[in-house]
């Protein structure tokens, strides 16, 4: 990455402003100090992408075996039997409840959290928002086997009652039957993930609602604005990307989240249209139960799996950044 | 939200378009003190504002022009740690008297900002129905009535009748200003607060403020703080000098007197240094 005035390329060609000082200086005279940051930070993108290809590149080629020998239908398969020769399996089942549980843990955690962080930054009084942060702060350095551990001997016993009374008053929706078994199912493990996603949510969000600017916020006072108002005409639309990003970060977590979800649910190899029900497992969930016993053709299946989640990760991300996008002349980074 | 006291309600709203001009309202202010925490910020300032004038805050930086501007309209006491003595009076109301809803006084007590502030999340149209918005108290289909009446009386409507759907935020810096000008006189306030409304402005886009304000004080009363002398003798008809004795002591007011007055003869020696350049 020698980048000194004799071996320095010719101005670029293309078109694209580049307004960094560490470009207008490859053009003229260097100096060590920027040559080296310029080295130490190109080398840090490109590790990334190195990082990145290796991962995806061990994950399809181990995947790619196993899929040519798989007798059932990788995508539809409501079975798992990989270490069977031939093996039969498929990842139905596990995005089913890989996706269901996560969309459960977002519609709980994302309202509680967006409101958390209002609270702490708009409502509490400084002597009370500092301590509240900080009690965010320690459920985020719990770990998630003892998540895992709470939720299955704390929360699913005591969450019997409000599986009958959701069965009661909700039942007719299909999605909220219950039949009376433990309440180790999809519903069970959303919450358990809401609760731990909170966190991550509560503070990205936090971080955003304390940037947005005063004069839109005194703007709207002058305007007559209760102090809802103000947050509703102001605050939020400024943070409106923060939100959707924190979202995400916490459903990356929820998505790939691994020995909570294999503590408490109690997985099978079905669909239930309920929630409450036991049915489905997710992908982590799948991958660390079944890996020590399985047989390399059966880890070469996991790692198929993994690969789908990998994907589904990837396009989470990728539809929420067109979200952002989306409305960004209306963006709060224009004032 | 209920409204405590009458004369603070949205009259306005209930009235024929032609009765607005009346609306303007006199505010008389008394013993005056104003605290950033424990700092005394300005101290004692008694002075009576007359409707449909414009009345013009100049000083040295620090006077606490600003400070007493934000006393009118109760956005002062925004500001963590800060609190008001004294009472302000609008048509014989006190501001500050317990049963009064802040809320309520800024919706009849507009004020516009140093920095244009349009909201960035909304269009040019919703920037400027925002505060009709707040009060719910309008029709739909006198909305876009009020939006481009609101426009035509910010002198704005001409350049912006084409794009109302797009942000506020693509507009000049001039624009904008005008804009949130827009956005303050739609919801037919009694009184018109600017805090410095130039002063991020070049020439051109001052003059169209200017310009404006003079049209706009027919019909409002109207506060200004200004940097700028010129600005102060051109748009207003009353002047109030402020100063403070050191950094660190609360600002006062010198004297208050027709602008012609303050620049031609004033009553204190401290205004005339001012005014003509001998400090500050």
């Amino acid at each position: 990455m020698d980048i000194s005035p004799t071996t320095a390329p010719p101005p670029p060609q293309d078109t694209r402003p580049a307004p960094l000082p560490t470009k207008a200086a490859a053009r003229g005279a260097t100096r060590p100090g920027d040559r080296i940051f310029l080295g130490l930070s190109r080398g840090s993108g490109i590790l990334l992408l190195l990082i990145m290809a290796a991962i995806a590149a061990f994950l399809t080629y181990r995947a790619s075996i196993v899929l040519s020998e798989n007798e059932g239908n990788f995508l539809t398969t409501f079975e798992w039997n990989a270490n069977a020769v031939p093996p039969v399996f498929g990842i139905a089942v596990l995005a089913f409840g890989t996706v269901v549980s996560s969309i459960i843990a977002m519609i709980i955690a994302v309202p509680i959290a967006v409101g958390i962080a209002l609270f702490i930054t708009h409502y509490a009084p400084r002597k009370l928002s500092g301590p509240i942060a900080y009690v965010i702060d320690l459920l985020a350095a719990v770990p998630s086997i003892v998540y895992g551990l709470w939720g299955a001997l704390f929360l699913v016993p005591h969450l019997t009652g409000v599986y009958s009374w959701l069965n009661d008053y909700f039942g007719w929706t299909g999605i909220l039957e219950w039949q009376g078994g433990a309440p180790r199912s999809l519903l069970t493990v959303g919450i358990l993930l809401a609760i731990m996603i909170l966190p991550i949510i509560t503070n990205v969000s936090r971080e955003v609602f304390k940037q947005a600017p005063q004069m839109h916020q005194e703007a709207a006072l002058a305007l007559g604005a209760t102090r809802w108002e103000v947050i509703r005409m102001s605050v939020l639309p400024f943070g409106r990307s923060g939100i959707i990003s924190a979202s995400m970060l916490g459903l990356g977590r929820a998505l790939g989240e691994t020995m909570a979800v294999a503590t408490v649910l109690s997985p099978s190899f079905l669909i239930n249209a309920s929630v409450l029900d036991p049915g489905g497992g997710t992908f982590a969930q799948n991958i660390a139960s079944k890996f020590a016993e399985a047989s390399e053709q059966g880890r070469d299946a996991l790692i198929a799996s993994g690969l789908v989640l990998f994907v589904i990760t990837l396009l989470v991300n990728g539809a929420a950044r067109a979200i952002i996008a989306r409305r960004k002349e209306y963006s709060g980074a224009n004032a | 939200m209920r409204l405590p006291t009458e004369p603070l309600s949205d009259l306005s709203q209930d009235l024929p378009k032609e009765a607005v001009i009346d609306m303007a309202k006199r505010i008389d202010v008394g013993g005056l003190t104003a605290y950033y925490g424990s700092h005394k910020a300005i101290e004692d300032i008694s002075m009576t504002v007359e409707p449909r004038s414009v009345t013009a805050f100049i000083g040295p930086s620090g006077c606490g022009k600003s400070t007493f501007l934000r006393t009118l309209n109760r956005m002062h006491e925004v500001t963590p740690g800060g609190r008001v003595e004294g009472k302000v009076m609008l048509d014989g109301e006190d501001l500050y008297a317990s049963a009064v809803d802040p809320v309520n006084v800024r919706r009849t007590i507009g004020m516009v900002f140093q920095r244009p502030n349009p909201f960035p999340t909304m269009s040019i149209f919703d920037n400027v129905a925002a505060g009709l918005r707040l009060n719910g108290n309008y029709k739909k289909a006198e909305l876009a009535d009020v939006v481009e009446k609101s426009l035509r009386g910010a002198n704005l409507w001409n350049e912006v009748k084409d794009r109302l759907n797009k942000p506020g935020s693509g507009l000049s810096g001039g624009q904008q200003q005008r804009l949130c000008i827009a956005r303050a006189i739609a919801v037919e306030p009694q009184v018109l607060l600017m805090d410095e409304p130039c002063s991020a402005l070049d020439p051109i886009s001052t003059l169209a403020i200017e310009d404006l304000i003079g049209e706009l004080k027919e019909r409002f009363t109207i506060v200004i703080v200004t940097h700028n002398m010129q600005q102060a003798a051109r748009v207003s008809d009353r002047t109030a000098f402020f100063n403070l004795s050191a950094v660190g002591q609360p600002g006062r007011l010198i004297e208050i007197d027709d602008t012609e007055r303050i620049f031609s003869n004033p009553s204190v020696q401290a205004t005339e240094d001012y005014i003509s350049g001998r400090f500050g």
